[in-house]
């Protein structure tokens, strides 16, 4: 494939993104909607219940559902415009073509299904059936990531199959299931309110996961001390108790230091140590040299913090340990999430009332995406798919043979890569947007340029989506039934409000038809999306996320269920391990060394400063959705660069100064935001944005050994100050430039 | 001007405002714009208080005062408080867009609309709080920085702090209907 079929303003212009403000319809007055469906909101892994209003098949607005038990009615602000992505005016309402020199133009389904068959089959008879990869997405519901999985092994034939959550919670679910042999978190947030010190560990929750900042609050009005580690103040690292300014990427030299400590001052529980876990004895060797002083001349923290953070974590009866991207997206992710499970096991606060660890899922269904076997190294009930017996089992349940089930595939950047080495030829995708959300994305840019073929399902063009041949018209979260499980293991129900719009279609039928026409059809007989659910009970049943006794009605009775839940009759689980019998081969938790190593990319002379990224809360991921919304982009109009003032006088860069910022990968240019809420080693830009805002470009394609997970989190890079000042935010003018 | 209140407004039900726990969201504003009376303006404004130093944000909503200096000002009658104590935006067929309440408020909420020559101010959301509903961006603070309901209630839930209705500006007291939480122990709050 060559580039772009038109520029890449004129594809803009068609396409967007485009802001929405109001319906495209326009408010439709008082006027009663037709119904209320009570659903969630389709962006984070706290996956809020919310109400949409309907009105002639258009979703028109919302209204808080006030007896949902987790946010009992509050949303974030993008849960409160969600909903006008329906009906908003760059939908895809029918596939669409590319044509050379003119963009995309719409055609039939025919058109659409008939030549995406036959390049897949010409690629896979001409290059092999892994020549072929699908890319996944974990805003999809459970049916739809249980469907993708089976979807590529069985119509594909391919092994490359991944997802999006490998940028996600990768790292987290590897350490989880070292740990526990359970990748989910220990509790549900009830147990949150009541613990005596939350850590929180490289997650910035008030924007990422704003509506389970209430609960945090809370648990601070019951008297709980909150410890934050962060390179910066957050809303949260704030107010905190302890603020812990972590040089970004060497978490685990801290985590080491303060296991050290509790060894070194007894602030252990050894009953729970001696009788449910091992590894112990080789872990505390390995931290057995990590003094305070050598933390504190690695993490940049004074050491009495350090101290003070293992007094707090080590003398409390009840706590809860919290991480998320801050810790996970790095080269050694892993390790890092190892060093805050150490902490948990060597004081013994997990199954107990108000003692918990929870990873916190970024993406909508993070945690049910991750779950159902659109990894490459996965199957259904996150089964492993290089282990006999969970092949055989899951070849059952799908009605083939396990030797024409394909093996272990790559990873998604790995898969990528693979691209750009010409090793696969053609590629699906669905709902990802890998040249904006994959690290080091100029290489993903060239990637792309060399597919022979690429078809896309999605509802938005979004920027990856440019680069394919074929845009099948998808549908958005609340024109599709299904499940969803949220961070804290609920399983919810995502009910459809209206059908997809114009041509548009249901996930689903587009998958079934393909795998139809494909001749497997019969394997793909669902009749609707709960006759998915029912095989992916079965697929999950006897492992270690057990679904089988969650049905539709229960979930919907019981404002969701939390697996597992093995039978009809149990009532799910939401705190883990109040048995003590862990999920690892000698039933019990594991400690594991996770010992500081440097990460991929040291800052040196000729790129002297560290550079991070991160969200901000009126964006999701890599936009697609939240930047087709006005008031979101009005909040936070373009993408900043976070800088201390000492940093910003070093370089003679001035207040909202463009900076052009450049790693060994490429060069972005961005505003400069001169504030004391971050290290002065350290500079931060979110990535929401794509093209020339696209942070991306500069950071690292280097992965976490176990995860595969990219070291988002922390590169070297150089500033130069361009003297040019933008003009001032379009923030200051918010709402009122309308 | 009184106006006659609606039936359904529980006048046990009061507005509080939590600084401390604002995360600068801007969920409110959003969902305060979702009113139609409003012409999907909204009537909500968050700001930070410093953003060089610090990630602090407020909110800035109408506090509903008992004596309200933006009524007393307004030449054309245009602004009304109930018997509720609500203080109504200004009635669009009165307000002649002049500025006299925008001046006088002491706590700086009611906005010129320049485009309107109208007075815009939030009217404790009197859509859903004169049916039995909450306002709008006190039912989605994801934060609880906002929060409507009962005294008993609040008191229950913030046991570290007390709601505060009393404003001291230099000479002057200003009583209001909607509250800011203060530290326990706290009866007023002396703006300058």
């Amino acid at each position: 494939m060559a580039k772009l079929p038109i520029t890449v303003d004129k594809i803009i212009e068609d396409f967007g993104p485009h802001e929405a403000y109001a319906p495209k319809q326009g408010f439709q007055g008082h006027a009663e909607p037709d119904k209320l469906v009570k659903t969630h909101c389709c962006f984070c892994g706290m996956q809020c219940g919310i109400q949409l209003k309907v009105k002639d098949d258009v979703v028109v607005g919302f209204e808080p559902w006030m007896e949902f038990p987790f946010n009992e009615g509050r949303m974030c602000p993008k849960g409160v415009v969600r909903y006008l992505q329906n009906n908003h005016p760059d939908r895809l309402l029918s596939p669409i073509e590319r044509v050379e020199g003119e963009g995309f133009k719409p055609i039939d389904w025919e058109t659409a299904m008939s030549r995406t068959v036959s390049e897949i089959k010409r690629i896979q008879s001409t290059y092999g059936n892994d020549a072929f990869a699908m890319l996944s997405g974990v805003s999809l519901t459970n049916e739809l990531s249980y469907m993708v999985g089976k979807f590529a092994r069985v119509a594909l034939k391919t092994a490359n199959i991944d997802y999006n959550g490998r940028l996600c919670m990768v790292s987290a679910g590897a350490g989880n299931k070292k740990a526990f042999g359970r990748d989910r978190a220990s509790n549900s947030w009830a147990d949150l309110k009541h613990a005596e010190v939350i850590m929180i560990c490289g997650s910035n929750v008030s924007e990422t996961f704003p509506t389970l900042i209430h609960y945090i609050w809370e648990a601070r009005d019951n008297g709980a001390k909150l410890i934050v580690v962060d390179p910066r103040i957050t809303p949260v690292a704030r107010t905190a108790d302890l603020y812990l300014p972590v040089r970004p990427g060497t978490d685990s030299a801290l985590f080491g230091a303060m296991l050290n400590y509790l060894v070194e001052n007894d602030l252990l529980d050894h009953d729970f140590i001696d009788n449910y876990t091992s590894g112990f004895e080789e872990t505390i060797s390995s931290v057995k040299d990590h003094t305070l002083e050598w933390a504190e001349g690695i993490t940049g923290i004074p050491a009495a913090s350090i101290r003070q953070a293992a007094e707090m974590w080590g003398r409390a009866k009840t706590s809860f340990m919290l991480h998320a991207r801050g810790i996970e997206q790095h080269s050694k992710g892993v390790d890092n999430v190892l060093g805050c499970i150490n902490l948990v096991l060597a004081t013994g606060r997990i199954g107990k009332p108000y003692c918990g660890y929870n990873t916190i899922t970024g993406q909508g269904n993070g945690q049910g995406g991750r779950e159902h076997g659109h990894k490459c190294d996965q199957l259904p009930g996150n089964r492993d798919i290089t282990n006999p017996e969970h092949r055989k089992y899951i070849a059952s349940v799908w009605g083939i043979d396990e030797k024409d089930m394909p093996g272990k595939g790559l990873s998604a950047y790995e898969l990528v890569e693979a691209i750009h080495r010409g090793e696969i030829k053609g590629l699906i995708s669905i709902c990802f947007n890998p040249i904006v959300s994959l690290p080091n994305n100029n290489m993903v840019r060239e990637a792309l340029e060399k597919l022979e073929f690429y078809v896309a399902i999605d509802f938005f063009l979004n920027e990856t989506a440019r680069h394919a041949n074929i845009v099948m018209a998808g549908a958005l979260h609340e024109e599709e039934e299904g499940t969803g499980t949220t961070a804290e293991g609920r399983v919810v129900k995502i009910n459809a409000a209206v059908p997809p719009p114009g041509d548009a279609r249901a996930d689903a039928a587009i998958l079934k038809e393909l795998a139809a026409r494909l001749g497997v059809g019969d394997k793909f007989a669902y009749r609707n999306s709960e006759d998915i659910f029912n095989e992916l009970r079965v697929a999950s049943k006897g492992s270690s996320v057990d679904y089988y006794g969650i049905t539709y009605e229960k979930i919907e009775k019981n404002f969701g269920v939390f697996w597992p839940c093995p039978t009809l009759d149990h009532p799910g689980t939401p705190r883990l391990w109040e048995d003590k019998k862990f999920l690892t081969p000698d039933g019990k938790a594991h400690f594991n060394p996770a010992p500081y190593r440097l990460s991929a990319e040291p800052v040196d002379a000729e790129y002297p400063i560290l550079l991070t990224t991160g969200r901000v809360v009126s964006q999701y991921l890599s936009g697609t959705q939240t930047r087709r919304l006005g008031r979101l982009n009005d909040s936070y109009p373009e993408p900043l660069l976070e800088i201390h003032p000492s940093l910003a006088q070093q370089y003679g860069i001035k207040e909202r100064e463009i900076v052009k910022v450049m790693t060994r990968r490429g060069e972005a240019e961005f505003p400069a935001q001169i504030v004391t809420t971050i290290r002065q080693d350290t500079v931060f830009i979110p990535y929401h944005w794509g093209g020339r805002k696209s942070a991306n470009q500069l950071t690292i394609g280097v992965l976490d050994p176990t995860s595969k997970m990219p070291e988002f989190k922390v590169c070297a890079c150089k500033l130069v100050p361009t003297g040019v000042i933008a003009p001032p935010s379009k923030e200051s003018l918010a709402y009122q430039s309308r | 001007m009184a106006l006659e209140p609606e039936k359904n407004f529980n006048p046990d039900m009061e507005f509080f405002v939590d600084m401390q726990r604002c995360i600068g969201c801007r969920a409110c504003e959003a969902a305060c714009a979702e009113c139609e009376t409003n012409g999907q303006e909204t009537m909500i404004h968050v700001n930070y208080v410093d953003r060089a130093h610090s990630v602090q944000t407020t909110v800035q909503v109408c506090m509903h005062c008992e004596d309200p200096a933006c009524a007393n000002v307004c030449p054309a009658d245009a602004i009304a408080k109930d018997s509720n104590g609500v203080v109504h935006s200004a009635n669009t067929s009165r307000c002649i867009g002049c500025s006299n309440c925008v001046m006088a408020c002491p706590f700086g909420v009611p906005k010129k609309m320049e485009a309107a020559e109208l007075m815009m101010k939030c009217n404790l959301c009197y859509d859903r709080t004169s049916v039995g509903k909450k306002p709008m961006c006190a039912t989605v603070c994801p934060s609880g920085a906002l929060f409507y309901g009962t005294r008993e209630e609040i008191r229950k839930m913030r046991p570290n702090s007390d709601p505060v209705n009393t404003f001291q500006f230099g000479a002057q007291t200003v009583h209001t209907k909607v509250n800011v939480m203060m530290p326990k122990g706290s009866t007023a709050l002396r703006v300058h």
